[in-house]
């Protein structure tokens, strides 16, 4: 039996119903709403299994879901040395959504990173501790400040309503995933300039450790997917 | 693998050449309070360092290494010269981004240490010395290279205070320390700086905002830096070889860049006392960005002693002099005296011995 682990909520679950069913594959929630089960038609051999998006990456590492559907962003922030644990068979063209880094709108002297690569040297002399960056992403957001040889500055963590901290005086930066941007305008910040830290979208990954590769293989092949 | 015990053998015996040459063995903490590394190191290192929380103490940090203890420990008892040395665990995480290691390094394991606190002068070659004569044998390729000499470089460029110390912040950092110098090297780009409709948000102030833009526009008033001084760093930082001919190289580039000439014979002075101790100069490598990509607090002379035949592996042991990290650490008790020291991996020793 072949268990592919779909988001168990809203948009993105809805997103993944259709994205399958385009190729043939009609995935349902069987029962009530509240109830986390499913069933496949279309295909053989397949048992759905509804979770959280941000298990996902998880359940793939230690091989209790052959295949699932989750964010690039949540595989790399959550696996280490990811690519040894999941294969990406797709990226399914919805859930986009970019993590970025993002400042107060009111400094006009941050345009781009090396402005706050020094901004946040001149915040440590004046204020005696480093620039506080709010995130939950903080492997993504270290390792990419890292290489960009960005070093005064520290993480606080903040698992929601994050574009919020700077008004609340608990970080001068942020960094989130955000789609529109409409948060960040309504709170005040602007997004610095360049490429994201990460641009990330619903994609399909395949757990190297659950193993059954034929059988993962045929499915691979039946959605029209090459591996 | 190599037995743990094999490794903690290899350590004492490295433990007593290092108190056979006058250092007093001293046990540092293992969990350290998290808020001075952090400062020192960054944000970075927490993604090599395990932290824990202690409902007492607060953050707390496994042991990243042994420098900033036996400092802290030698500056709260006064800031006397003074040899220490040590041995136990240090603890890093392996975290390699995309792709899980190959080999997976170990997440713990042994450095014996020497740290000399002196004002005395010869006291670089003591140490290099010390762990020159200590790994004997093991066919290790030594490398000396010299923060000194390109600090003296960058502070010899004809720049306003604010560059020269932005550059001299970035020196640790190539990629960062290259852009700069590039934009230094070029005519300014005018830049406007529009009001902002948006609310005031944040802890930093208008007036530190206001101090910044007056300091940009200051800064593209200036001169661009002629960029005859931009290919004199560079080739400052290119010079690698034997250590006579580094040296002979040095001599030469010290016409073009005067402020230099200090550290060269500096350097100079070292290589002969060396000679004096028996090591001779053209079996040391130089390379003068040694240390550039290290631990940002090397601001002397630096050292690495390689195994040629591991590519993959760190060195066996390294070290150099860290003046200005003492001054920040001792800065409470108003207290600074120069220091260099360095650590061996017994592990890498224990495992280049089982394979001879």
């Amino acid at each position: 039996m072949i268990r592919l682990g779909i988001p168990s909520k809203g948009r993105l679950m809805e997103q993944t119903f259709d994205w399958f069913a385009e190729r043939g594959v009609r995935l349902s929630r069987s029962g009530s709403d509240r109830e986390y089960a499913g069933r496949v038609d279309g295909a053989e051999g397949v048992a759905l299994v509804l979770l959280s998006a941000g298990e996902i990456p998880r359940e793939l590492q230690a091989g209790r879901i052959h295949l699932g559907v989750t964010g690039t962003d949540l595989v790399r922030e959550k696996l280490a040395g990811w690519r040894g644990h999941v294969e990406e068979l797709a990226p399914m063209g919805f859930g986009h959504a970019d993590l970025i880094l993002a400042v107060p709108a009111c400094w006009t002297d941050c345009e781009s990173l090396d402005d706050f690569a020094t901004i946040t040297r001149d915040f440590r002399a004046t204020h005696g501790f480093r620039l506080r960056i709010a995130t939950k992403y903080h492997r993504l957001v270290r390792a990419w400040l890292s290489d960009q040889e960005v070093a005064d500055y520290q993480l606080v963590d903040s698992q929601g309503a994050t574009e919020g901290t700077v008004a609340n005086l608990t970080a001068e930066a942020i960094a989130d995933i955000t789609s529109s941007g409409e948060t960040l305008r309504a709170n005040h910040l602007k997004v610095i300039e360049g490429a994201p830290i990460l641009g990330s979208q619903a994609t399909l990954f395949r757990s190297i450790a659950a193993g059954d590769e034929a059988e993962v293989a045929a499915l691979v092949a039946q959605l029209g997917l090459e591996t | 693998m190599t037995d743990k015990r094999i490794k903690q053998a290899v350590g004492q015996r490295i433990l007593a050449a290092f108190r056979d040459a006058g250092a007093v063995e001293v046990a540092p903490d293992i969990l350290l309070p998290a808020e001075t590394l952090l400062d020192l190191y960054g944000e970075d290192i927490r993604a090599r360092a395990y932290i824990t929380q202690d409902p007492i103490r607060g953050e707390v940090m496994m042991r990243p290494d042994f420098t900033v203890p036996v400092v802290q420990m030698h500056m709260a008892t006064g800031a006397e010269p003074a040899r220490y040395c040590y041995l136990g665990e240090v603890f890093r995480k392996q975290d390699h981004g995309e792709f899980p290691p190959e080999h997976a390094r170990d997440n713990e394991y042994l450095q014996a240490g020497f740290e000399l606190f002196a004002r005395d002068t010869d006291a670089d070659a003591e140490v290099f010395a010390l762990f020159h004569q200590t790994l004997a044998g093991l066919n290790l390729r030594a490398t000396m290279g010299d923060m000194d000499l390109l600090l003296d470089a960058v502070r010899a460029l004809p720049l306003s205070g604010a560059r020269r110390a932005a550059l001299l912040h970035h020196i640790w950092r190539p990629r960062r320390f290259s852009a700069l110098l590039a934009r230094f090297s070029a005519p300014p780009e005018a830049r406007s700086f529009p009001t902002s409709q948006a609310a005031w948000s944040g802890l930093r102030s208008r007036e530190e905002m206001l101090a910044r833009i007056d300091r940009l526009v200051s800064d593209a008033a200036e001169e661009p830096l002629a960029p005859i001084w931009a290919d004199r760093l560079e080739r400052l930082f290119a010079i690698t070889g034997p250590a006579p001919d580094a040296l002979l190289a040095l001599r030469q580039l010290s016409r073009e860049i005067p402020d230099i000439r200090d550290a060269v014979d500096r350097l100079d002075a070292r290589l002969a006392a060396l000679a004096g101790r028996g090591i001779d100069p053209a079996t040391i490598r130089f390379d003068a960005s040694l240390g550039r990509h290290t631990m940002e607090y090397y601001d002397g002379m630096t050292f690495a002693f390689e195994a040629e035949g591991h590519p993959d592996w760190p060195p066996v042991a390294s070290g150099g002099r860290y003046d200005a990290l003492v001054a920040v650490l001792g800065q409470a008790q108003g207290r600074a005296i120069p220091a260099v020291g360095g650590i061996i991996r017994p592990g890498l020793v224990a495992e280049l011995e089982g394979a001879a």
